[in-house]
């Protein structure tokens, strides 16, 4: 799939939130082969710090900054363009929330920080509302990706409501990125099936007991759900149709 | 002088500038009163009392 122009190397991206241990991205990394690894932007006090993001670039993979905790479009432009000095990408993951209680974006404050860095230069990838209205108008500002929620962030409930997500797809022509509440596999195959064309976990992963294996189940669920969308499903009947002929029953 | 460095009181020296208050550049990032410093610019940039320094980097993040 391609973002903004940009190749990515698998339709199943992972953050790193969560973590228990750096130890583990290694581990991690290889059983998800992940399009993109998200990070946040923190205060250090010493260059001892670069731990992860080191083993990041070790690893190889595109690292996307986020602005997660930012309560406001002044925080999240602050914060994205200290990431863009940090970590030398002018890609940003945007999430302006609007109490840090249900953690949902506050649409106002997010719209208003994408037109601000989508203006600076950045590619914008909002963390957004599954609103269809909402998805418009940040492609209209110029963002290259939306990435609605499935369900509230770390709560691993899986898709609250799918037609949210469907009705997100069919309103924007740029890549939708499922983002937040995924739990486990199935939830992951869904949201492709739904027409998502990438899927972003982070606890799902990291806090599973173990986090290689679920980084690989949603790996293949993801696969699986893209196959399974492209393939074309059959249509949901009110009724019974027969799969084996009518013509031929015994005692007929 | 005292200024603000991520959030932290901190007493630099008359004509100390960001670089002084700073580790190397490496993966890590600077605002001086709400505006990103280049890291090319931390040498040439004077700090003047009260002023907030913010030092971020990478951490893990969903």
């Amino acid at each position: 799939m391609q973002v903004a122009g940009i190749e990515l190397p698998g339709r199943l991206w992972i953050g790193t939130g969560g973590l228990t241990s750096t130890r583990l991205v290694g581990e991690i990394v290889e059983a998800a082969r992940p399009g993109l690894v998200t990070v946040s932007v923190r205060r250090t006090s010493d260059t001892g710090s670069g731990g992860l993001l080191d083993t990041l670039r070790g690893l190889g993979v595109r690292i996307l900054p986020n602005t997660a905790g930012c309560l406001s479009a002044r925080e999240a432009v602050l914060t994205a363009q200290l990431a863009r000095e940090a970590l030398e990408t002018d890609w940003v993951k945007l999430e302006v929330v609007g109490d840090e209680t249900s953690l949902m974006p506050d649409a106002v404050e997010l719209l208003d920080a994408a037109e601000t860095l989508v203006r600076q230069g950045f590619t914008v990838l909002p963390y957004t509302s599954a609103d269809p209205v909402l998805a418009r108008r940040l492609v209209d500002v110029g963002c290259a990706a939306v990435m609605p929620l499935g369900s509230p962030i770390g709560t691993g409930r899986g898709l609250d409501d799918p037609r949210a997500i469907e009705a997100v797809r069919a309103a924007v022509a740029v890549p939708v990125v499922l983002d937040a509440g995924i739990g486990t596999a199935s939830d992951a195959a869904l949201a492709m099936e739904l027409g998502c064309d990438a899927v972003l976990a982070a606890t799902a992963i990291t806090r599973a007991d173990r986090p290689a294996q679920m980084a690989a189940a949603l790996r293949a669920a993801v696969g699986a759900g893209e196959m399974a969308r492209r393939a074309g499903r059959i249509p949901r009947l009110t009724t019974a149709r027969a799969s084996s002929p009518m013509a031929g029953r015994v005692g007929t | 002088m005292r200024i603000n460095l991520n959030g932290q009181p901190r007493f630099v020296e008359e004509g100390a500038t960001l670089q002084d208050v700073l580790p190397s550049a490496r993966g890590v990032a600077a605002a001086l009163n709400g505006s990103v410093v280049p890291a090319a610019s931390w040498e040439s940039t004077p700090l003047s009392e009260d002023d907030a320094v913010e030092l971020v980097t990478a951490h893990q993040g969903g």
